[in-house]
């Protein structure tokens, strides 16, 4: 976030005309979140009015968490997107698609839990014991639970932005655990997971080369 | 309940079989009969369905995916067609093959799993009077995706046994390989009993939810047709033989 609001001072220095490609801030968190919302108003909609498949409770858990994992991927693309192309408001909604991907797994994980398995603590501790797509789908919704309490502008300036932002790393690992959680849920054809694999291993591979540049650099 | 199928022959998605099994050409239809039995032929299914009268059976049926139906099928036992198809003594298997045609069956062109798909009985299972060759369901012809015009129905075991759409059947000695455990040998094996002891690696077997029901059920031993079959597997170890 810091970051963010130097790139802009530095902008500011300068004022030049917006191009007119350039989403104008107003709409562009409303706008995320009427979009945001589509997945979930069409989920009641079909619940609602009956065309929802024959297995509704599995349909609706995946749906979620199909929504939890695109808008944990998009966090995850909004920090390649300002280096590569040189955008800056991706980052300014990075903090809301993060807490929209937590919505999404908060109701996958409710669904799961109250829908799917009625609340029954034993059988769900076997699964998160036993199996181990369901731990590693818990433990995703785990490493996710601290970065959604500490969303806040206040909570950057009580932990300080350094171990603020080592806190909120725990995003690549909510990434890489949601997508093994995906892959190993297919039956057979693991070709949507494994797309969804290969956008994530491309932007936490982008940091890792920054990573090491940038150590290059600093040792040069 | 005929828009949930696994059938991906006609795609991956549980509703994709019903929109697009419509290519299916049910008639003419035939079976062809190879391997250790008296005589080797093909058979229309016109005569197929002339030989025995249809009767209806209402079996509960049980996804390897932990749901479960409760269906009014339409058939013949299959014990009825083998003694009339006379196996010869050294047949120990009766192995069953789906139509392969990637222009009927447009998800034979995708390489999700071997095709075509392949079941297999155990002479005795095929035998048993629970044993169904399925031709209709809901006091209809079965509908294309849900197998049509012939496939097979073994209540106790998970429904991936059940072949659909029948062109191929093969008495032979040894054990063959059917598609699920060619496809994931560790998840999926050859006798495929339900078993709510034996887990899915990857998901629990205790429990099923019934489409259109919101409780879930407990899994019974073979599907609750332990007093029928139980006897079939006496001396098996069914962790092993799952």
């Amino acid at each position: 976030m810091v970051v963010v609001s130097s790139a802009r001072a530095e902008k500011n220095v300068r004022p030049a005309p917006r191009s007119a490609s350039h989403v104008p801030d107003g709409w562009l968190k409303p706008g995320i979140l009427i979009g945001a919302l589509v997945p979930l108003v069409s989920l009641v909609a079909r619940g609602v009015s009956g065309t929802l498949d024959a297995n509704p409770i599995a349909q609706v858990e995946n749906e979620l968490g199909l929504a939890a994992l695109v808008f944990l991927v998009a966090c995850l693309a909004c920090t390649p997107a300002r280096r590569f192309w040189g955008w800056t408001w991706p980052v300014r909604i990075r903090r809301e698609l993060g807490l929209l991907a937590f919505f999404y797994a908060s109701l996958h994980m409710l669904t799961y839990v109250f829908a799917d398995q009625l609340i029954d603590v034993g059988r769900i501790t076997a699964d998160v014991v036993e199996r181990p797509f369901i731990t590693i789908g818990f433990l995703a919704f785990v490493a996710l639970l601290p970065l959604a309490f500490t969303s806040t502008r206040a909570s950057i300036r009580r932990l300080g932005f350094h171990r603020w932002q080592r806190l909120h790393q725990l995003t690549y690992l909510a990434g890489v655990l949601a997508v093994i959680h995906f892959v190993w849920r297919v039956k057979i054809d693991v070709s949507q997971p494994i797309t969804y694999a290969i956008v994530l291993l491309i932007l936490l591979g982008a940091r890792v080369v920054w990573w090491l540049t940038a150590r290059q650099a600093r040792s040069r | 309940m005929t828009t949930y199928n696994n059938f991906y022959e006609f795609g991956l998605d549980k509703s994709d079989p019903a929109e697009n099994a419509h290519t299916l050409q049910p008639r003419p239809w035939t079976i062809n009969v190879e391997g250790e039995v008296a005589q080797p032929r093909t058979i229309a299914i016109e005569d197929l369905l002339s030989w025995f009268p249809l009767e209806e059976r209402v079996y509960r049926m049980r996804c390897v995916e932990a749901w479960s139906m409760v269906i009014p099928w339409l058939g013949f036992p299959l014990g009825d067609l083998i003694k009339r198809l006379e196996p010869t003594g050294d047949a120990q298997f009766v192995e069953f093959t789906t139509l392969m045609d990637p222009i009927q069956m447009p998800g034979e062109r995708s390489p999700v799993l071997e095709w075509p798909y392949v079941e297999a009985l155990r002479l005795d299972e095929a035998m048993h009077p629970l044993t169904l060759f399925a031709v209709g369901l809901y006091g209809k012809m079965l509908p294309n995706q849900n197998g049509a015009p012939l496939r097979l129905v073994v209540p106790w075991k998970y429904g991936f046994k059940g072949i659909k759409s029948i062109v191929n059947i093969n008495f032979t000695r040894t054990q063959p390989k059917n598609t699920w455990a060619i496809a994931a040998p560790t998840e999926y094996g050859f006798y495929a009993n339900v078993n709510p002891k034996v887990n899915h690696p990857r998901w629990s077997q205790a429990t099923e939810r019934r489409i259109g029901e919101f409780q879930r059920r407990d899994t019974l031993p073979f599907n609750g047709y332990a007093d029928q079959v139980a006897y079939l597997y006496d001396g098996m170890d069914l962790r092993k033989n799952f």
